[in-house]
Order: C-alpha cells, then sequence, then structure tokens
C-alpha cells in the first residue's frame, strides 16, 4: 500500500499530522479536536469500538457509514450531547485544542462546539430572537442586532428575512428554517460545528444550499458533518470517516477515499454493494 | 470560568432546588393528609363502627354501620347503571360507529365529565326526587352512576383502539363476526384497561358527596330497600364534621381515614393492573 | 343459506357490502343497534341534563332576568333573590387559589419533567395522582380542623401585622372565610396543574431541549426559556382545568367559607360560592322560586365550567399539535 494511504488509515492523535492532505493543501494540517481510544455504550450495548479520530481546523469532516454505524453517536460525544441520555456511557479520551473536554465546564464547551440537528429545530420565537438566542444567555461583544445580521450572512439567509425578522421562525420553510439553525449556531462564534444529517429532511434544492454554505463556513469554524449521502460526503468535505458497526474502517482525504479507498468494506460500501 | 458563567449556573443551581421543593411540598401534601386521618381517626376505628348505627348524641359506642352499607348500595345501583352504558357506548364508538357520531358521542361524554358534581345532583334530583316525591337510594344511585358514565366511556374506548390491527383481522379472517371478534377477542385483549378504567370510575364516586345531599339525603338508621333515603360515608363526614360534638368530630376522622383508605388501594390496584399490561393512553 | 341474495358469500367479509339481512343473521346488525342504543343514551342523558337545568329555573329568570347576577341581595324571606355574592365568593376563592396553586404547580411539573431523573419523575406523579382521587370533604375535614385553626392563629395575625394596611387583609380574623377557602382550593387544585403541565412539557420534542442545550445553555436556561415556552399554551390549558375544578368544587368550600351571602374587600371575611350555597340550601328550600333560583345558579356553574373545560381542552391539543407539526418542508 502507499505510504501515505497507510498512514492516513491509522491517523493517531498527535498534531501536526503530515498526511496526503498536505501535499494538496497549502497548510500542515492541524488537529482542532482529537479522539482517542473511545468505546461508547448505552446501557450495556457496546456502539463505538475503540475509535481513534482528528479533525482537522478549518476544514470539513464527513463520516459516513450505513445506518445504525454510530455516526451519530460518535457526533454528539463530540460536544457532550450524549450526556442527556441517561444509560450512555463512555471511555477514552476527547480533545479539544489539546484541552480535555470532560475536565472543562459543559456550558462553556457546547458555545465552542455548536450542534445542527437533522430536523429544523427552531424556537417558537420570531427569526431574530432564534439567533439572539445564544447572544442574549451568553453575552455578545457586538451589539445584538448587528451579531444576528452576522449570523443571518454567513448563513446566506440575510437577504431572505431581513424584512420579516419579528415574524415567527415556524413561517420559513424547511431549508430556511435549517440555516436559520445553522445562523442560530453561528452566532455564539463556535470554533467547531456539528451537523448531524442537516439536509436529510430537506428537498434538493435546500440541500444543494446548504452544502454551498458549509463549504463556505470552513473559514469561519471547523466543519463535522454526518451523512448518509455519499455523493454529498464526496461533493464537500475534505476527510472522510467510514464507520461500519460501531468501528472506524478508513479515515482519509476525501478524494483518496472514494477513488482508492484501502479497505474491501469501504469499497463495497461506497461502490453501494450494501447500505 | 467568568463572573456571568458563574452566575448562570448559580441561578440553575437554585431554581433546580427550589421547583425541587415545590414538587416536594405538593407530594407531602398526600402524607400529611393520612398521617392526620390515622392520627385523629385511628382510635376510633373499631368494631362498633363497623357493626353498630350511630347513637344519640352523649353517647358512646355508636358507629357507622347503616352508612357504610348505604355506600355500597349506592355504588352497587351506580354501577349497574353507569358501566354498562359506558362500557357498551364505548364498543358502539369503538368498534362501529362513523366519525360524525363519535364526536357528538364524546362529546356529551366530556361534557357530563365536566360537569361539577353538584349539578349532577341537581340533575338526578329532578329526574328522580321530584317526579317520586322523595329522596332515595335509587336516585343517589342514579347520580353517581351518571358521573362513571364518561369516565368508564373514554377509557374503554381508548383501550378498546389500542387493541392491535393485527388481532381483529386474525380473528376476522377466521370467519368470526363482528361481534364474535369483540367478545372472543377484542375485549379479552383490552380487558386490563377497561377494567382499571372501571375501578377508577368507582373510586373516583365513591368520595362523591354533593351529589348526594339533595338525592340520598341521609337517614340515622337502616335504609331499606331502594326508595328509601339511606346515609353515605361521605355525607356523614360532612355532616358530623360540621357538628359541635367531639365524638362526632372522632368519627368524622375514623371515616374520613376508611373512606380514603378505600379510595386509595383501589388505585393503586387498577395502576397495578394496568401496569402489568401493554402500556396504553392515560384517560 | 336460503333466500337470494345477490351477494356471493366468498372470501372473508367485506364491510358494508354485506346485505342487511346477513349483517343480521351473523348477530352484527343487532349487536351494532344494542351498542348505538348505549351510546345514544349517553348523549340523551347529557342533553337531558342541558334540559332541565333550563326548564327548571325558569321562575328565576321570568322574574329577575340578567338582574339575577347583580342583585346583591338573597333573602329567601321576601324571595328577592341575587347572584352576585356568590359569584364575587366564587371568583375571590378561585382568584386566591390560582395565585397560590400556580406558581407552585408549575414549579413542581417543571422539576418532574425537566430536572428531575426519570424514576423519580414517576414515583412523585404517583403519589400526586393518588392526591388527585382523594374526595373533597376529605380536604374538607382537613381544612375545618387544621386549616382554619392555623389561619386563625397564626397565618392571618400575621398577614394583619405586616399587611394590614392593605383593604384585602382588614377585619376580624375568623379563621374561616375567603382566604381559607383560597388556601384549601389551592391544595385541591395543584395535582391537576402538576400532572397535566407535567405531560404537556413531557411531549415538547426533544431537539428543541437539545438545541438550547447545544448553545451553550444552562439546564435551567434551557428549561425555562425555551422549552417552558414552547409549552405555554399547553400549560395555560392546564391551568384552566384547575379553574374549572376550583369553581365547581363544593364539600371542602362549604365547609370553610363560613356561608355567609357577603360582599368584602377583605379576604378575611366570610362568604360563599355558588357551589356552596347550592349544597347548604338546597334541602332548605321551601318554595318553587327559591329552589329555582339555585337551579339557575347551577345553570351558571354549569355554563362557565363548560365553557372553560373547553378552552383548556383546545389549548393542551394545540401544543401537542406544535410539537409534531413544526418543521415542515
Amino acid at each position: 500500500m502507499h505510504a501515505s494511504v497507510r498512514q492516513a488509515v491509522s491517523v493517531n492523535i498527535t498534531p501536526p499530522v503530515t498526511t496526503s492532505a498536505s501535499r494538496e493543501t497549502s497548510a500542515p494540517a492541524e488537529m482542532r479536536m482529537t479522539v482517542s481510544k473511545l468505546n461508547f455504550w448505552y446501557g450495556s450495548k457496546q456502539t463505538l469500538y475503540d475509535v481513534n479520530l482528528g479533525i482537522a481546523t478549518s476544514k470539513v469532516t464527513a463520516l459516513i457509514g450505513p445506518s445504525g454505524c454510530g455516526k451519530s453517536t460518535l457526533l454528539r460525544t463530540l460536544d457532550r450531547m450524549h450526556e442527556t441520555v441517561r444509560s450512555a456511557r463512555l471511555e477514552g479520551e476527547i480533545l479539544l485544542d489539546g484541552k480535555n473536554i470532560f475536565a472543562q465546564d459543559v456550558t462553556s464547551l457546547r458555545r465552542r462546539v455548536g450542534m445542527v440537528f437533522q430536523r429544523p429545530n427552531p424556537f417558537p420565537k420570531s427569526i431574530f430572537e432564534n439567533v439572539a438566542y445564544g447572544l442574549r444567555i451568553n453575552g455578545s461583544k457586538l451589539p445584538i442586532a448587528e451579531a444576528v445580521e452576522k449570523s443571518l450572512r454567513h448563513a446566506a439567509l440575510w437577504d431572505e428575512v431581513k424584512d420579516q425578522l419579528h415574524k415567527s421562525a415556524y413561517d420559513l420553510s424547511g431549508g430556511q428554517q435549517q440555516r436559520l439553525c445553522i445562523a442560530r449556531a453561528l452566532a455564539v462564534e463556535p470554533e467547531v460545528l456539528l451537523l448531524d444529517e442537516p439536509c436529510s429532511a430537506l428537498d434538493p434544492i435546500s440541500t444543494a444550499k446548504i452544502e454551498e454554505l458549509l463549504v463556505q463556513l470552513k473559514d469561519l469554524c471547523t466543519i463535522v458533518t454526518v451523512t448518509h449521502n455519499m455523493q454529498q460526503a464526496a461533493r464537500i468535505s475534505d476527510f472522510t470517516a467510514f464507520l461500519l458497526v460501531g468501528q472506524l474502517i478508513e479515515f482519509s482525504p476525501t478524494p483518496q477515499l472514494f477513488t482508492m479507498p484501502s479497505d474491501p468494506r469501504t469499497e463495497a460500501y461506497i461502490t453501494g454493494r450494501f447500505g | 470560568m467568568n463572573p456571568r458563567l458563574r452566575w448562570r449556573k448559580f441561578v440553575s443551581n437554585f431554581m433546580l432546588t427550589m421547583t425541587g421543593c415545590c414538587a416536594l411540598i405538593a407530594v407531602s401534601v398526600l402524607f400529611f393528609i393520612l398521617g392526620n386521618l390515622v392520627y385523629h381517626g385511628g382510635t376510633s376505628i373499631n368494631w362498633n363502627f363497623f357493626t353498630k348505627l350511630p347513637v344519640p348524641v352523649g353517647e358512646t359506642g355508636g358507629g357507622m354501620a347503616n352508612a357504610i352499607v348505604g355506600s355500597a348500595k349506592l355504588l352497587l345501583v351506580a354501577t349497574l347503571f353507569g358501566v354498562p352504558i359506558g362500557f357498551l357506548g364505548a364498543v358502539y364508538l369503538a368498534e362501529f360507529s362513523g366519525n360524525k357520531v363519535a364526536f357528538v358521542v364524546r362529546y356529551a361524554a366530556d361534557l357530563l365529565n365536566g360537569a361539577p358534581s353538584i349539578v349532577i345532583g341537581i340533575f338526578a334530583f329532578t329526574l328522580v326526587v321530584r317526579p317520586f316525591k322523595h329522596f332515595s337510594t335509587l336516585a343517589g344511585g342514579v347520580a353517581l352512576g351518571i358521573m362513571m358514565i364518561p369516565i368508564t366511556l373514554r377509557s374503554t374506548e381508548q383501550f378498546l383502539l389500542s387493541v392491535p390491527r393485527n388481532l381483529r383481522e386474525g380473528a376476522m379472517a377466521l370467519g368470526a363476526s363482528k361481534w364474535k371478534t369483540i367478545v372472543t377477542v377484542i375485549v379479552p385483549a383490552a380487558y386490563r384497561g377497561i377494567l382499571t378504567a372501571i375501578l377508577l370510575a368507582f373510586a373516583r364516586v365513591a368520595g362523591e358527596t354533593a351529589p348526594l345531599i339533595f338525592t340520598a339525603l341521609g337517614n340515622s338508621y337502616w335504609s331499606h330497600g331502594w326508595n328509601e333515603p339511606t346515609a353515605s360515608l361521605p355525607v356523614v363526614i360532612w355532616n358530623y364534621a360540621l357538628s359541635a360534638y367531639d365524638d362526632w368530630h372522632r368519627q368524622a376522622w375514623a371515616a374520613g381515614l376508611v373512606l380514603l383508605a378505600l379510595i386509595l388501594v383501589i388505585n393503586i390496584v387498577a395502576r397495578a393492573i394496568l401496569s402489568r399490561g401493554v402500556s396504553v393512553p392515560r384517560a | 343459506m336460503s333466500t337470494a341474495t345477490t351477494i356471493v358469500p366468498s372470501a372473508g367479509p367485506v364491510a358494508g357490502s354485506r346485505s342487511f339481512l346477513s349483517r343480521l343473521r351473523e348477530g352484527d346488525e343487532i349487536a351494532r343497534m344494542i351498542t348505538f342504543l348505549f351510546a345514544a343514551s349517553v348523549v340523551f342523558i347529557t342533553a337531558l341534563l342541558v334540559y332541565e337545568l333550563w326548564v327548571s329555573s325558569v321562575l328565576p329568570r321570568h322574574k329577575f332576568g340578567l338582574s339575577f347576577f347583580i342583585t346583591r341581595v338573597w333573602d329567601p324571606v321576601f324571595d328577592n333573590f341575587g347572584a352576585l355574592p356568590f359569584i364575587y365568593g366564587t371568583v375571590v376563592t378561585s382568584a386566591v387559589a390560582l395565585c397560590l396553586a400556580v406558581p407552585l404547580g408549575i414549579g413542581a411539573s417543571i422539576f418532574l419533567a425537566e430536572l428531575a431523573p426519570a424514576r423519580l419523575s414517576d414515583t412523585l406523579e404517583f403519589f400526586i395522582d393518588l392526591l388527585a382521587a382523594v374526595p373533597s370533604v376529605i380536604y374538607g375535614v382537613l381544612g375545618i380542623f387544621i386549616v382554619v385553626p392555623l389561619m386563625r392563629q397564626f397565618v392571618e395575625p400575621a398577614l394583619k401585622n405586616s399587611l394590614g394596611f392593605l383593604p384585602f387583609f382588614k377585619g376580624p380574623a375568623y379563621g374561616i372565610g375567603f382566604l381559607t377557602a383560597g388556601v384549601v382550593l389551592a391544595i385541591m387544585v395543584v395535582p391537576y396543574i402538576i400532572s397535566v403541565s407535567r405531560e404537556v412539557l413531557l411531549s415538547v420534542p426533544r431537539d428543541q431541549r437539545e438545541a438550547a442545550l447545544a448553545l451553550g445553555s444552562t439546564r435551567w436556561e434551557s428549561t425555562w426559556k425555551v422549552v417552558v415556552p414552547f409549552a405555554r399554551t399547553g400549560i395555560l390549558g392546564s391551568i384552566f382545568l384547575a379553574l374549572a375544578r376550583a369553581l365547581g368544587e363544593t364539600m371542602a368550600v362549604s365547609m370553610v367559607i363560613g356561608n355567609a351571602p357577603t360582599i368584602s374587600a377583605s379576604l378575611f371575611s366570610p362568604g360563599d360560592s355558588i357551589a356552596s350555597v347550592i349544597a347548604n340550601q338546597f334541602t332548605e328550600a321551601t318554595g318553587d322560586l327559591y329552589t329555582q333560583a339555585l337551579i339557575e345558579l347551577g345553570l351558571v356553574l354549569f355554563l362557565l365550567t363548560f365553557i372553560l373545560n373547553g378552552l383548556a381542552r383546545i389549548l393542551i391539543v394545540t401544543t401537542s399539535q406544535r410539537g409534531s407539526g413544526q418543521g415542515n418542508a
């Protein structure tokens, strides 16, 4: 096997890692977050086995795999959202900028690692108040109205809603609601943005808009997205992780994973032989 | 951690404690009530209480036998009147009816359910007492029975509807007619919930006083048959508590303890029956 | 299988297309008719109830008309009946009850739905449901023997000393009266607020709370600023339900309110409520006008609770629909 591929398969935790990705982009890929030896259980059922992964700064990392492979579970550990479920148990280490996320206050962590959910879930408030929510509770450097506009622009929604900021968020279409949720998450200026199948409830046009958006947002924050749509992963991500039954099978720069996968199971999945 | 975050976390923990206190206060009322009933009334529960008739004020040794029997008779009439209507009506709603009729029946049942119990008492008065010109056990039983109807109806309907489709279709595919399917398959499948509904309706009306005040009225002696006024536990408690005599007060506590114990036991048994079976929508 | 029918008795019954006779033969039609009769009797009974209330209150309606509701006098001797003191008493005691019960009830329901672990929440809810089953007359007994002395000896004097300049807390502290009745009502009504609000809060979709947490909210912030507002119409519905219950509450109130047709700003004053005056005076009512005036009060009570219950149901259903209907594409 090609040396760089072998390296990419067993990505370990010390930043920076020089993989083939670093030959394609100009800067070495630093790791914003690292996951080491992660094992996860719901009650007595183990759902993640010894996962090791690095999330590269200012890049889009996609998690793909068939249903039930644990990709959403993995995503939710990154902002400790698994703690809302009583029976969830976790072993291993997750670092944000080199610091253990379990040693910090969870509220501050979640400000730095934001999340957008599978189905759009705006609050029963106006469009403005949805975006302002995070600013109001966390405090904001800018005046709130300015910060709200900034976020809505980043989410490519400003032009469509600027005249109706005080209307209910539920008046928006599904695609707009999801972009609103993205704007809401962006408002608190997270370093990492997690998206759990953000387009699965949306029509193709809204999906395309959001995919475009995610690629642009890379400069603002690191993106991790779970998707069941392989083509989407291929289109927008820089790195892709393939999970199967709770195990990380392969983790490589996206072009490589899709054209020259190193594991036969990866190849079987991406060619549609299962899943 | 910055000061703002520290404050926010403090508020969060403080409110957690406060709301927990609210819950604790609310729940402790139950134990407060039980504790007082036991403390004040426990000593007056003796053999006399259950077997003797009330004696004139000043004498001791009286009991509430007539009230206990009276309540039993009233509840019997109520059950015989209210449960069949509620149950069979629910069978109609769940198995035979169209949407419009179902809507009207449900709406009427909800109306009946929401009517204050004293209004039901007035209704039973105009229906049974006025035409026959006397208070009676029958009138009281009818009043209570009317109150049992909506509870029985709505709950039974929900439990019947929750019987899985494939059970019904299995029976019908074997050639069973609709009513046979209902009797042999659907009702048995839902029996837990239906029994619970009946028990809960029973417990609910067992403690009702207002509908009895001007239907069954009251009686210091035994009531014979169904056409005489009769004493009942709730009404006796009401009268004795409002009286000026300590002995009667003590008896009121004792009767309250007996009544509440009965009602709580029925409630607990009903919920236990339900939780042993499939979990189904609440009434 | 005798009479000629045009239906071929083929595999399996097909609803509606079998002939009347074949359905009859199999007993289905009889079953349908019998159960229909019972279902119809429910409607009949309810209609009869409303009819009887209306018809049996004809005398006072004709004699007093709408002035029945604004007359202060309730004088059986001179056949002059006005409902105002009872309406006042009902309103005041219900208001006091809600002021006390709503904060406590909503606070407790928030704890049970959002903050407590599931097992604790279920256990506590079990006890709350039992509380809702305690009969009114028993609350009345507790009211007379425990709450009234407490109010007379401690609470009312304390209120008088500290807030006696307000018209609400003037006058002698008997222990019975509007305030005590309000307190007893509050205790009775809290379980309803708690169980309905808890259900409504539990029905708020998970991802609302998670979205709030994901933005760095504390648990209280996600509960108070997101989940509770989402459920606000349902919670309001639970309050309406509790109010409907309070209005119709007869026994406990009649035992502690003092039974005097008084209108007074002071909460220490004895008074009377609609339900309680009916309970106390019905069997002693002499003459048709007197009895029918009481029945008219019953009709008023019925209408009030009817409206409140209807509103409550609409509000509660609205919240649960919102929960499933949001996020439409």
